[in-house]
């Protein structure tokens, strides 16, 4: 593996039982770059998450740099308003050290001192975050151990993105200052284009992947959403 | 007073409470229930062949346990329903083949006949269960939360639960000489239903859940021995009590 690759797949294959999730998935992340997976509900880009993070069998390679450290943000917990547990128990799992919780709430753009973040943020139960917040509280959680790569499975439901900053600006901001590599799943084509340095395109299958400007075009548009999409990519 | 009753009553209820604030997280409250009533033909053939109930609960329990196991992690059946109809069928099994005289002994417990070596046992192992559960609790809610979560983070997810499984094969085991097989799920669920009624964090949670446990077993066992009547329906009456005055101060 060269050496400023983090991540190589080939030929990947998923099926649960007689039914074929996707296959034949080949691509690579570098360090620092971000790719985006885009496609329809149940074109797999979840179950590729859960594939090269080993959760799930899988045929075909999955090639991870050396004591490469990964953090992952799932699309939903099984979290509701009534379970008993704090934002502060949800760090807890990670560390115990309150300098670094602080430090990741304050990286994610949740800010203030350490008073005001207990108050309003770590004594708050997990399930009653809003859900701007919580993505905010998942991405501090993912990484706070310093991961070299960050894996974001954005949910489809909406989310009041709120404050000054999207949770992509936040993303964004992150690849840079820490050099993180992202691979998120969007469902946003805007985002693709403002903020991905390679796209890939899958529904069951791989049907494009490289740089945005370049590989979403009209035919792999229809082709991955079935007619009529139409996308109109205004320049800045 | 029946004080080697109340000795085992107290650590058996705070071990049931603890656990029990996993179990209902886990929405296992219904498989806690059905569990205990596997333990009655295991606690019957202890009976019929004088070995200890006690054992024969254990193994009965621990064959389910891995059943249970084996099914969700091997096979793609719905863990439910072969639960329920397996639980209740051993539970008939149990019915029939458990000696008349001993009969309301085993459904609804009795610790009147507690020895030194009860006590003894009684505090080893809910200490044990304690002290193995605190270790794994962290993990084990992660894992409720989201099994891919845990995952990431190098939770061995499958068998932090197996273990988990196994400890609440010995504390049902256990509990059921307090309670009996037939309310054993309600020395579970009951004090931790109740504890998240008050709780916003896990420690708040984990810990009032095991007090009320701990309560409910002491004070319905001090009612039963006063009034000469089997400790189970008793303990299930205050640990209610408890959950229903919860109710009133519930936190959102």
């Amino acid at each position: 593996m060269d050496s400023d690759k983090i991540l190589e797949v080939g030929n990947l294959s998923v099926s649960f039982g007689d039914f074929n999730v996707f296959h034949d998935i080949s691509f690579e992340v570098k360090k620092g770059e971000a790719v985006a997976i885009v496609g329809p509900n149940g074109s797999g880009k979840s179950v590729l998450f859960r594939a090269i993070l080993d959760f799930i069998p899988y045929s075909g390679n999955v090639k991870w740099a050396k004591n490469i450290k990964i953090g992952y943000v799932p699309q939903k917990l099984f979290v509701d308003a009534h379970f008993p547990i704090s934002v502060g128990d949800f760090f807890g799992f990670k560390t115990k050290s309150k300098q670094t919780i602080n430090e990741a709430l304050n990286s994610v753009g949740i800010t203030g001192d350490e008073e005001h973040l207990h108050r309003h943020v770590l004594s708050k139960k997990l399930g009653a975050l809003s859900g701007g917040q919580f993505q905010r509280v998942m991405i501090a959680w993912a990484i706070i151990n310093k991961p070299d790569i960050l894996l974001f499975d954005e949910p489809t439901s909406g989310i009041d993105v709120g404050g000054e900053e999207t949770i992509y600006n936040l993303l964004h901001k992150l690849q840079t200052q820490n050099k993180l590599a992202l691979v998120l799943i969007s469902h946003d084509l805007n985002i693709v284009y403002h903020y991905a340095d390679k796209v890939m395109c899958l529904n069951k299958e791989m049907i494009c992947f490289g740089e945005p400007h370049t590989v979403l075009d009209p035919a792999s548009l229809s082709k991955l959403y079935g007619g009529e999409a139409k996308f109109y990519s205004h320049e800045h | 007073m029946p004080i080697f009753s109340l000795i085992v009553g107290a650590f058996v209820g705070l071990a049931s409470g603890y656990l029990g604030s996993l179990m209902v997280l886990r929405k296992m409250s219904l498989v806690g229930d059905a569990l205990s009533h596997v333990a009655l033909p295991g606690l019957a053939l202890g009976l019929l062949f004088h070995f200890n109930p006690f054992l024969g609960a254990f193994a009965a329990l621990f064959t389910s346990i891995v059943f249970i196991w084996l099914i969700e992690n091997k096979t793609k059946l719905s863990t439910e329903t072969l639960v329920g109809i397996f639980f209740t069928l051993s539970l008939a099994i149990g019915l029939i083949i458990t000696p008349e005289p001993e009969l309301l002994e085993a459904l609804f417990g009795d610790i009147s006949k507690t020895s030194a070596l009860d006590v003894f046992t009684a505090i080893t192992l809910s200490l044990t269960a304690i002290i193995v559960v605190h270790r794994i609790y962290n993990k084990l809610v992660l894992g409720t939360i989201s099994d891919d979560l845990a995952k990431s983070v190098g939770v061995k997810t499958k068998r932090i639960d197996f273990i988990f499984l196994l400890i609440v094969a010995l504390i049902v085991a256990l509990g059921i000489k307090v309670v009996g097989t037939l309310l054993m799920g309600a020395l579970v669920i009951i004090p931790a239903a109740a504890s998240k009624n008050l709780s916003h964090n896990l420690s708040n949670y984990a810990g009032f859940s095991a007090f009320i446990g701990l309560v409910s077993s002491v004070v319905g066992i001090y009612f039963a021995s006063i009034i000469k009547f089997s400790p189970g329906p008793l303990v299930v009456l205050v640990s209610a009590s408890i959950f229903f005055i919860s109710l009133i101060f519930k936190k959102d």
